[in-house]
This record gives structure tokens, sequence and C-alpha cells, in this order.
């Protein structure tokens, strides 16, 4: 008699008898299902060995029976530890919750010299200075940045065009950083510019202060110069000797960009895409339009549906993909975004997917004006004359405006794990809760989801996504390289 | 292979000097005086300068006068190598000798009780139920004696956690004899289901710990089979788990045979999604020896027919940000996707090449073979070639 047991013995679920742990399955296409848990693994099954699992009839050889086990849908008598590791792999998730706001917007200007149809923050003329946020103002504003308990915090410079008041710019970064030598955070400085009006003396102001710059860039000249018109016809030429002098001035990664879809973009996903490459970006955001100002008042937002966004979309994945396969380390970021929560542990940090959603306590924006807002698409509704999202004042207590009914109401019924339709969707531990897309569209902060614009693009990028990596290993190597950048 | 150990040697002991049993060697007739009485001297062609606790005599006549109160141990010619800085324990009693650390080699491995609560498959040093703890005193005593430029040290057993508040102790004593010397304890993680177990490490705040834990599947009765002890899943998960809230530093060690190899991807994939804070994470060659053998027809596979496995695994766990190595792979049959992973790992008294890696031009950067691998290895050693590697 061998002194070694063999595997057998140390089986004890030899009955297949399991438990199932919570799970939400939803369909993928019409042979597949979806199964996802609470901590957002995924496993993809056929419909008929998934009605077996869900009648407790999968026997414990099947394949399946392990990857289920390992990705915690199942429990049985062999091991309990999985209750342990979601119970942490839930704290992981919840974490950014935890530490509250770490994103905070500054409208230092809604002046701007480009005249964007499709803009969606409603900007001013650039020779109205009643649109600039004032000295005293922008530091109230700090104040409150600094209450906020995030270890991290980033400051982003939002317009208008921030750089037309550079020298407010100036004062809260030098306020920040006066402030955060007794804070002692993470300190971010970003400033979203369209790069026109740039100097060599703002470069070296944001060299010395390791301000990172987010900048337009809608495509090719053509494109990019249709979509953002200003005096001269020259946004393009400005934004790229703009991209070309903050590379040389701060470094190549200081730099990124972000493009968004209109309708004269919808066939042209692979120039848009060829463009970011010729510059040397690394990776592309591709992005529809939103419900807000401009985009709304001059129907561009309603130039095209999300079905013809959709096929631009992936179009672009399908691109990116075969450029990686040729050698080009380029990625999408939304799609990033959205494997980071499929494929890892963690959540990232963008407003829009998260859920309880991210307004207020993911960003809070400080408006020219001195309003404070739940995010940058609150101050959007907010310029369209909906002041729902509007939380107070930079006046105000910090307590006050957290704790206001105009944040917490909204957080609360939009809580997606509880919201009808979503509280049983298998896609919902990679979506968000947005009610400020649902106010706006349809006056709700949860709204329907059948008639969710938000809802229905999502539910087709995760489709497509999981689609891609299921059936190709390439790709899900990729997806995986993506997820965790 | 260096011989470390020798049974029925000679000596010659003063009880009288108080000799230490355990003591540093070095072959400097110069050496400081003060030094000398706690030392011993490698005595090569009758040179012997005086006042040396121990002379280690090497093919010397064992008729050699050693002068009072000094001892002395007489050495044939295999422990030639021996050199300053070397350290040895003789049992005067039993007339044995043993080298316990040698200050040239690349890798120094502490054997801290032949005890554990595993019986693995393929267990490189069977355990023993033994009552073992004067080993501990060994070493408490050694570790002064270590040279302080030495880069790491390891501890394994057996289960180095079933000696408690001891392994506590050996790490404080290693912690402020070797400030600048990494610790590394190879165990099963177990104990440390205790919280409170695993907070006493991180109290003594080494400046270097890691343990290295294996997990051998991500199928809980699967591992449990692999280490032949019944829920041994659960309480080394949760061990890592309580290691990493007391931030230790945990590396996870996995040994790759016949009853690993097919899901190696889903245990990357488990280590990622559950485990992602570990420090590391190593796959392993089998080792010939121990256990190995005996469950020979349950263990071996031919590592050429498990690279694609091991690729998968190797990069899902890169991909996810966690610092991985393979370790005890011979470069010709490791896919060189993951040549990059490849480290030299094995210990150079272990240390060997095959007839068949004549000519090979990478052998520099492979890590060879264990010696215990003259017993079987794979069929498709070969030598890469120069041409062949563009």
């Amino acid at each position: 008699m061998s002194k070694f047991q063999p595997l057998a013995s140390y089986r004890a679920g030899q009955t297949d008898d399991y438990k199932l742990l919570p799970l939400r399955f939803s369909e993928l296409d019409a042979d597949r299902y979806l199964l996802s848990n609470f901590v957002g693994e995924i496993h993809v099954l056929d419909k008929a060995v998934a009605r077996e699992f869900f009648r407790h009839r999968l026997p414990s050889t099947s394949a399946h029976y392990a990857e289920l086990k390992s990705k915690h849908f199942l429990l049985d008598e062999d091991s309990n530890v999985a209750i342990d590791l979601l119970a942490l792999k839930t704290r992981t998730r919840l974490e950014r919750v935890s530490q509250f706001t770490g994103l905070h917007l500054f409208v230092v200007t809604l002046r701007c010299e480009h005249s964007c149809p499709y803009c969606q923050v409603s900007r001013q003329n650039d020779d109205k200075t009643n649109f600039d946020m004032s000295v005293e103002n922008s530091e109230r504003s700090l104040d409150l940045v600094f209450k906020s308990p995030s270890p991290h915090i980033k400051i982003e410079f939002q317009g208008g065009e921030p750089l037309l008041n550079f020298r407010l710019i100036r004062h809260i970064v030098e306020g920040a950083e006066a402030r955060n030598k007794i804070e002692k955070r993470n300190l971010d400085f970003v400033i979203a510019t369209n790069l026109a009006v740039i100097s060599n003396e703002i470069l070296d102001y944001c060299r010395d202060h390791s301000i990172h710059i987010s900048t337009s860039l809608d495509g090719p000249r053509d494109l990019h110069n249709k979509n953002r018109p200003r005096p001269g016809g020259d946004s393009y030429e400005r934004a790229t000797s703009g991209i070309d002098k903050v590379r040389a001035a701060l470094g190549r990664d200081q730099i990124s960009a972000v493009m968004t879809t209109t309708n004269s973009s919808l066939d042209r996903v692979k120039d848009i895409i060829d463009e970011y490459v010729s510059l040397s970006f690394d990776s592309i955001f591709l992005r529809p339009l939103s419900p807000y100002g401009f985009a709304v008042k001059t129907k561009w937002y309603d130039s095209y549906d999300n079905e013809k966004w959709l096929k631009f979309y992936f179009e672009g994945i399908d691109y990116i993909i075969d450029l990686n396969r040729k050698g080009v380390q380029f990625k999408e970021t939304y799609a990033s975004t959205v494997l980071t929560k499929m494929l890892t542990p963690f959540q990232p940090g963008y407003v829009d997917l998260m859920s309880p959603a991210g307004i207020g306590i993911g960003a809070l924006l400080y408006n020219y004006d001195g309003a404070v807002y739940a995010s940058d698409e609150s101050r959007m509704l907010a310029e369209m004359g909906d002041n729902r999202f509007r939380l107070g004042t930079v006046s105000d207590e910090y307590e006050t405006l957290i704790s206001s009914d105009a944040l917490l109401d909204p957080l609360e019924a939009s809580f997606a794990a509880s919201a009808p339709m979503c509280s049983t969707c298998a896609f919902e531990p990679y979506c968000g809760a947005d009610p400020v897309y649902h106010h706006a569209t349809q006056g709700d902060y949860v709204g329907r989801k059948p008639l969710s614009g938000f809802c229905n693009r999502n539910m087709s990028i995760f489709k497509g996504l999981i689609t891609r990596m299921e059936s190709d290993a390439y790709t899900r190597r990729l997806f995986t390289r993506w997820a965790n950048r | 292979m260096l011989n470390l150990r020798k049974s029925g040697v000679q000596v010659v002991y003063r009880t009288d000097a108080a000799s230490p049993r355990i003591f540093r060697l070095t072959d400097d007739p110069q050496r400081p005086k003060p030094l000398r009485k706690s030392e011993g001297f490698i005595s090569r062609n009758g040179v012997m300068p005086e006042g040396f606790a121990w002379y280690a005599m090497l093919n010397a006549s064992p008729d050699t006068p050693i002068p009072e109160p000094s001892s002395a141990v007489f050495l044939p010619d295999t422990f030639n190598y021996l050199a300053s800085g070397d350290i040895v324990r003789v049992d005067a009693e039993r007339n044995n000798f043993d080298v316990l650390f040698q200050k040239l080699a690349q890798h120094h491995t502490f054997l801290l009780t032949e005890r554990c609560n595993h019986f693995c498959l393929m267990c490189s040093q069977p355990p023993r139920n033994v009552q073992d703890g004067w080993i501990v005193d060994d070493i408490l005593a050694l570790i002064p004696l270590i040279e302080r430029t030495t880069p790491e040290i390891l501890f394994t057993g057996g289960e180095p956690t079933l000696l408690g508040a001891r392994l506590v102790e050996l790490v404080r004593h290693t912690k402020s004899y070797l400030p600048d010397t990494g610790l590394h304890i190879l165990s099963n993680g177990r104990a440390f289901i205790d919280n409170a177990f695993a907070q006493t490490f991180a109290e003594v705040a080494h400046h270097d710990l890691m343990f290295g834990i294996p997990i051998y599947s991500d199928q809980p009765e699967r591992h449990d089979y692999i280490v032949q002890a019944d829920g041994a899943f659960d309480e080394t998960v949760r061990g890592i788990l309580n290691l990493k809230r007391n931030n230790l530093r945990v590396e996870i060690r996995i040994v790759i045979h016949k009853q690993s190899y097919e899901r190696l991807a889903q245990l990357s994939q488990f280590i990622a999604r559950n485990l992602t804070f570990v420090d590391q994470v190593v796959f392993m060659g089998l080792e010939m020896t121990g256990f190995t053998k005996a469950n020979l027809d349950k263990l071996w596979i031919d590592p050429i027919d498990y690279q694609s496995q091991l690729v998968d695994a190797v990069n899902l766990l890169a991909d996810s940000r966690i610092h991985t190595s393979v370790y005890n792979h011979q470069l010709c049959i490791t896919d060189p996707a993951i040549w990059p992973y490849a480290r030299k790992s094995i210990s150079d008294w272990k240390n060997e090449y095959m007839s068949e890696c004549i000519g090979c031009a990478v052998r520099d950067n492979c890590g060879g073979f264990f010696s215990s691998a003259r017993f079987k290895y794979s069929s498709h050693i070969k030598p890469i070639l120069e041409k062949a590697l563009v």
C-alpha cells in the first residue's frame, strides 16, 4: 500500500453536489450566455451547458466545472476560501469609493477662440471676460479640493479654452502646491486645451510644474478643421505643431489626445486612427457626441444614431487589433477602461462607468461663476438651463456640498446594482450609473434602460469586446495587456 | 558537485579549549590574533600559524602534531575547495564534519527542520518526524559568522513555520547580524492562517524578507492531492492573504509536472485575479530527487510537452504586471518566447550540464540541470548553435 493517497481521496465533492454563488447571466448571442459575478469574473457558456449548471447537474468532471469553480461561480465541499476571496475582491473594487473625490475640474474660463458647432460646454466668445473665474473663487475652490480625503488629487483645467486665463491657472497651481506641502497628496495637474494659443512661456511653466496636457484631435486635417472652426481655419495646424512643442518641452508621454465623432467622421475611422499613429500617439479615445450644449442646439448630436456610431467604433477596434498584429502598439482608451473592469480586480476611475455613479464622489467641478457641479456633464447641462446637478457654490462648506440632496438623491436612485434591468444584467459589473445622462435624455436619474442610448451603446461594446476575445487568442492577450496598462 | 559532509573524520578535540563546534575558516596566515581564538585555519602543506582554535588539516598525515590547546580535523582532498569565510561544524563525538556555509557559493540554503505537514508527491527533502530543534541552535550560532556582504540566504525545510516562535527568533537574528542580507523563507504558508503569527514577522520589520509559498493548481483538490494534505489549498491561500495583510512579501512557487501542467494558465488567471498583490511568481522544473523518483510515473512529463501551457501561464502573469520567472529550465527545451523570464537558479553545487550541451552557444545563460537530473531528463536536449541564434 502506497503512502501516497490518490487524487480521488482529496475530492470531497464526489456527488457533484455544489452550490451556486451569486451570479447573473445575459444573452451574449443566440447560442451563448455570458455569466458574471459581482466582482466581475466572466465565463461564457453554451446555453444548454448553462442550464445544466443552473440546475445543479453539471458533472464535476466537466471542464466548465473547474472553470466555474476557479472563477467563484460555484462552491463545493472541497474548499470555501472562495468566500474570503470574493470579499477581498469586492473591497478592492469599491476601494475608490472609500477614497472619495480624486478628480477636481476647474473651469477657469468659458471663453474660447474656437467655434466648434459640436461644443458640449456652450463656450463664449473670447472677449467676454465676465466668463472668467475670479481669483477669490479659485481660492475657495482649492480649499474645497483639499477637503476631499483622497490620497490622489488630480486638478484638471477646463474651459472654454483654459489657456485664455493662464494667469489664473498659475495662481491655482501655486496655491495647490503650497497647500500640498502640508497635505502631501499625490497631486497631478492636467490642462485640457486645443493648443491654439500655447506659448513658450506656458510650456516652460508646465515643464517646471509637471503639468500634463490633454488636447483634442479629431483626425486628418480636413476633418479636424471642418469639425473645429476657428479664425484662420488653422485648428489642425495649431494642434499638431502644439503637440510637437509640448513633446519637445515636456516629454513624449506628457500629452494625450481625445477625438470626438461627428457625422463626417463615421466613414473615416481608419484615417483618424492613422492620424494618431503617424503623430506617434499610442492610444486613441473614440468618443461619441454627448447630448449637451451646442451639440444639441445645432442638431449635430442627432446627426447619427448609436448603430452608426457602434459600427464606426468596432471598425476602429478591429483596425487597431490589426495594427497591433502588425507590430504597432496602440490601444483604444474606452475599451481599455472596460477591459480593466472585466479582466482585473481593479476599478478604473472613469466617471461615466462607475456605480455608485462617479458624480461628486468621483469628480467635482468648480465653475467659472463660483458654482459647484457634480461632474463635467452637470455643468454642460446647467448651461442649457437645467441646474439639477448644481450642488451649491464655492462659498458653501464641503460637507454641505457633498451631502446635498442634489448629489445624494441621484447617487442613491441610480445605483446600478439595484436599478431596474441593471440589477439582473450580467454586464452591470462593467457598466456605470450615469444619472446625468439619463436625466438629460429621459428626465429621470435611472431612466428606462431599453430606451437608454447609454445602455444600448455600452451593452453593445461589452458584447463586442467579449466576443472578440473569446474567439481569438491573440485578441485576448492584447486585451489583457490593455486592461493592465 | 561538491562534497559538503563527511563522517568518520579524524578529530583532535581539546575539550579544555572551549572550542566552538561551529566556526569560520580562514586561509590567511596573517589573520589578526584576536580573531584566531574563535576561528579555524585551513592548513595546506603543513602551514600552521599559531593561536587558531581549529586547524582544518588538508591532506595531512594523521599523526601531524597539533599544538595545545588547539583542536584539529583531518580532511581528504575532496575538501580542498574550502576557502576563507566558509563556516563548518565538527562533531567530535561522532566524527562528523559538515560545511554549513560556503562563502563563494551563489546560493546559501539552510534547512531548519525535517518535519513537515505536507507530504508532496515530488518532495526533494522527504520529511521525517524527528525532534531536530538542535538545528535551530546551530543556525543561531552560525548566523553571526556569516560574511556581512552575503546578498541572500534561504531558509527551507521541512516546514520552517512548524518552529513557531523559534522561526521568528531566527528572522530577528538574521536582521540583527546580517543587515544587508536578504532572507527568503520557503514555507507552505498554512501557519499564517493565524494572523497573529503573520503579524509577529511583520513586527520584526526585517529589511528584506520574502516568503516563497507553493500553489500548484487553481483547483483546491488537485493542490491538496499534490501536497497530500486535505484542506491545504484553503489554508495556504488564507495564509498568503494574511501575510500580504501585514505587508510581508510573498513569492508563489509552482513546480511543473504531470499533475500540475494542464491548468498552469488557469492557475495564472487565478493568481492575477485573486492574489494580484503577490510580489512574484516562479515556475520551476521538477527536481529528480526525494519522492520524485518514487512517483516518477505520476510526475514525469518531458518539459518540451508542456511549453504551450507554460508560455500561456507566463504571458498571462507578465501581461498582468506580475513579476514572473522560470527556474530550472534548460533553454534548448524552453520556448524562446519566455527566455526573458528564464533565470539561472539552480544552487551551484547541484548545477550541471549534460554531454548534449557540448558546443551550445547559450550555455552561459542557461540554468543547466540539477545534478540529480542524470536520473532522468528531457530527451530533447540539444546544443543551440550560434548560427541558429540569428
